[in-house]
């Protein structure tokens, strides 16, 4: 892949020439009005967001009369009260342990796995690459009503670790994927030469392989965790006990509970709350995601 | 050292092993075996009955209409977005003032790049919890949009209409997945070889012509990729549509298979036949990727 990092005057001065005149300014016209398309689709991606963090600060009276207008008083207390009495600040820590706990694990173990499927020979590698290739494809809601009676036959329905499991589990195949691939790409030379030194399998892997794999794992990484915030099958069928809820699922609740005890306002409150952390993450990592996305999806 | 090799390897692969084993693989199987009993509530008592769910399906209409809202899902959803990844991918990175030579979006392209993948990491639950608040007859943004320009007659209650409730549901999900295939599109048009849009270029074609002829043929493969990928998601459309519409719309005008399915097993206890709804959905998708993998093979070009 090359990148053009030639401004854009010189690409003008190198098409000069075959392009007749007449014929771009009728390009100009269409440009205008396709860059017209831009800006609106720009506002279709902005407008319900904006529109949502604007409600979270409105009465629940304004809510209702005055869906277009800028609240006429900021009510951060509906922060408050979402966070407290409708329960969001617990599910938000749930939801960052049970997350966090995934995330760190599938990494390590995914790396693991992949290291060994792109750096090592062995009978059955095959077999386990495209195990876990096949296993990406498969619709979850296949697999859902086994999966709950094997974690209550383990004991795992409703805890923590329970849940942190499933995650990882069913984050692996993207994950291995991924990394396999990039572990594919680093130099292996560099590994032999280690050995030599007297490093061990896992010193190598861990001491070179694993630091240079650096910018695949951020990626994946990222994914992951924008992955297993969404999950929305696996808590609702695996986390009956409603004090250890993730954040999806709370919410989901939360808002079909809305006709008996209506608080919109503290549900508006709760999803921007919930939108923090992964529109965070986006804007720090904005450049890298967009890269993970477009080779996890190219390959 | 060819002890400690295979060592290294057993010590490296048994964890992720197991749990992928235990977890995912088994679960897979097993409901395919599940399939095959009338597996009932929670009792251990388990008959192996052969393909009976399997024949019940065949003759159960509410499978079917939810197998078509799937289907319907499957062909607007993945067209429409993919039409307007495509554009937005074109635009900001081929159509630039360097466009002729295939390089280079428009102005303020990286500006677009950033906002339009901010629907993509908006959770699916928010977005759904967001939208239904949007559709809301009295209190949303839709309605009041429509009758602040004076369409009042256009204002509906969107998701309680068995007309309406469908589409705007679809609506939905084209807003939250155009952003994705936006960067897959992009990254695609970015790895084109540029000296056949300057090949283009001196032969006077323009523009459009570039698009129709040259970037469009190259961008085959990754089109249908996307296609498969967005249409797994699409026999699937659980949780948009669990969070936008629980009791699977007005008249069951929206349920997808996957809402049956989940209703059969954690709501009835029916888990072979909830199960051979899952095995069905699995073959659907089976045949949905071949299909788009084998569809216009002879148009592939190679670069």
């Amino acid at each position: 892949m090359s990148i053009d990092t030639r401004p854009p005057v010189a690409k003008a001065a190198r098409r000069a020439g075959p392009a007749p005149e007449g014929r771009r300014s009728g390009f100009g016209a269409l440009n205008a009005g396709a860059q017209g398309l831009l800006v609106v689709w720009a506002l279709v991606c902005v407008v319900p967001l904006l529109w949502a963090v604007l409600t979270s600060f409105k009465s629940d009276r304004e809510i209702f009369t005055n869906p277009w207008a800028l609240p006429t008083e900021w009510h951060f207390d509906n922060f408050v009260r979402a966070w407290t009495s409708a329960s969001i600040g617990r599910y938000f820590i749930n939801s960052a342990i049970v997350v966090s706990a995934a995330v760190l694990l599938v990494m390590l173990l995914g790396a693991m796995v992949a290291y060994v499927l792109a750096r090592y020979e062995f009978r059955g590698r095959n077999v386990i690459y495209y195990a876990f290739v096949v296993g990406m494809t498969f619709p979850l809601i296949l697999a859902l009503v086994p999966l709950f009676f094997v974690v209550q036959n383990v004991g795992m329905l409703g805890t923590y670790h329970g849940l942190v499991i499933a995650y990882i589990a069913y984050a692996l195949p993207f994950t291995v994927f991924f990394l396999t691939n990039s572990f594919r790409t680093l130099p292996g030379e560099l590994i032999e030469a280690a050995m030599l030194d007297g490093c061990s399998h896992a010193g190598a892997f861990f001491r070179i392989m694993l630091p240079l794999a650096r910018p695949g794992m951020i990626s994946v990484g990222i994914l992951n965790f924008f992955g297993l915030w969404n999950q929305f099958y696996l808590p609702l069928v695996l986390m009956p006990d409603q004090d250890r809820y993730v954040l999806s699922q709370g919410l989901a609740v939360l808002a079909a509970n809305q006709g008996y005890r209506s608080d919109w306002s503290a549900l508006f409150a709760g999803l921007v709350i919930a939108l923090v952390p992964v529109l965070a993450v986006y804007v720090a990592f904005q450049r890298r995601i967009q890269d993970g996305l477009a080779v996890g999806a190219v390959k | 050292m060819r002890y400690g090799k295979y060592r290294f390897i057993a010590g490296f692969l048994a964890i992720p092993l197991l749990l992928y084993v235990v977890f995912v693989v088994s679960p897979y199987l097993q409901a395919i075996y599940i399939s095959l009993t009338d597996w009932r509530g929670f009792s251990q008592n388990r008959n192996f009955v052969g393909l009976a769910n399997y024949v019940d399906l065949l003759g159960d209409t509410r499978f079917w209409r939810a197998m078509w809202h799937n289907l319907l899902l499957l062909i607007v959803v993945p067209v429409v977005t993919l039409a307007i990844a495509l554009f937005l991918a074109t635009m900001t990175t081929l159509a630039g003032r360097g466009g002729a030579l295939g390089r280079g979006g428009v102005r303020g392209s990286r500006f677009y790049q950033i906002v339009f993948v901010f629907p993509y990491i908006v959770p699916l639950v928010i977005a759904g919890l967001l939208f239904a608040f949007f559709y809301n007859p009295e209190a949303g943004l839709l309605n009041g949009l429509l009758r602040l320009v004076g369409f009042d007659w256009l204002a509906r209650p969107w998701l309680g209409d068995t007309t309406f409730a469908l589409p705007a549901v679809m609506a939905v999900l084209i807003w939250a997945f155009v952003g994705f295939y936006f960067v897959v599109l992009s990254a695609a048009m970015k790895a084109l070889p540029i000296d056949v849009f300057e090949a283009a270029v001196l032969d006077g074609a323009g523009q459009v012509r570039t698009f129709m002829s040259i970037t469009l043929p190259l961008l085959t493969d990754s089109l249908k990729a996307s296609y498969i990928y967005l249409g797994i998601m699409m026999l699937d459309g659980f949780t948009l549509l669990q969070v936008m519409l629980p009791d699977g719309g007005p008249d069951g005008s929206t349920e997808v298979v996957a809402q049956y399915l989940y209703r059969a097993a954690f709501t009835d206890g029916r888990f072979g036949y909830a199960s051979a709804m899952g095995v069905a959905l699995c073959l659907v998708t089976l045949v949905l990727a071949i299909v788009i993998l084998r569809a216009g093979r002879r148009d592939r070009v190679e670069f």
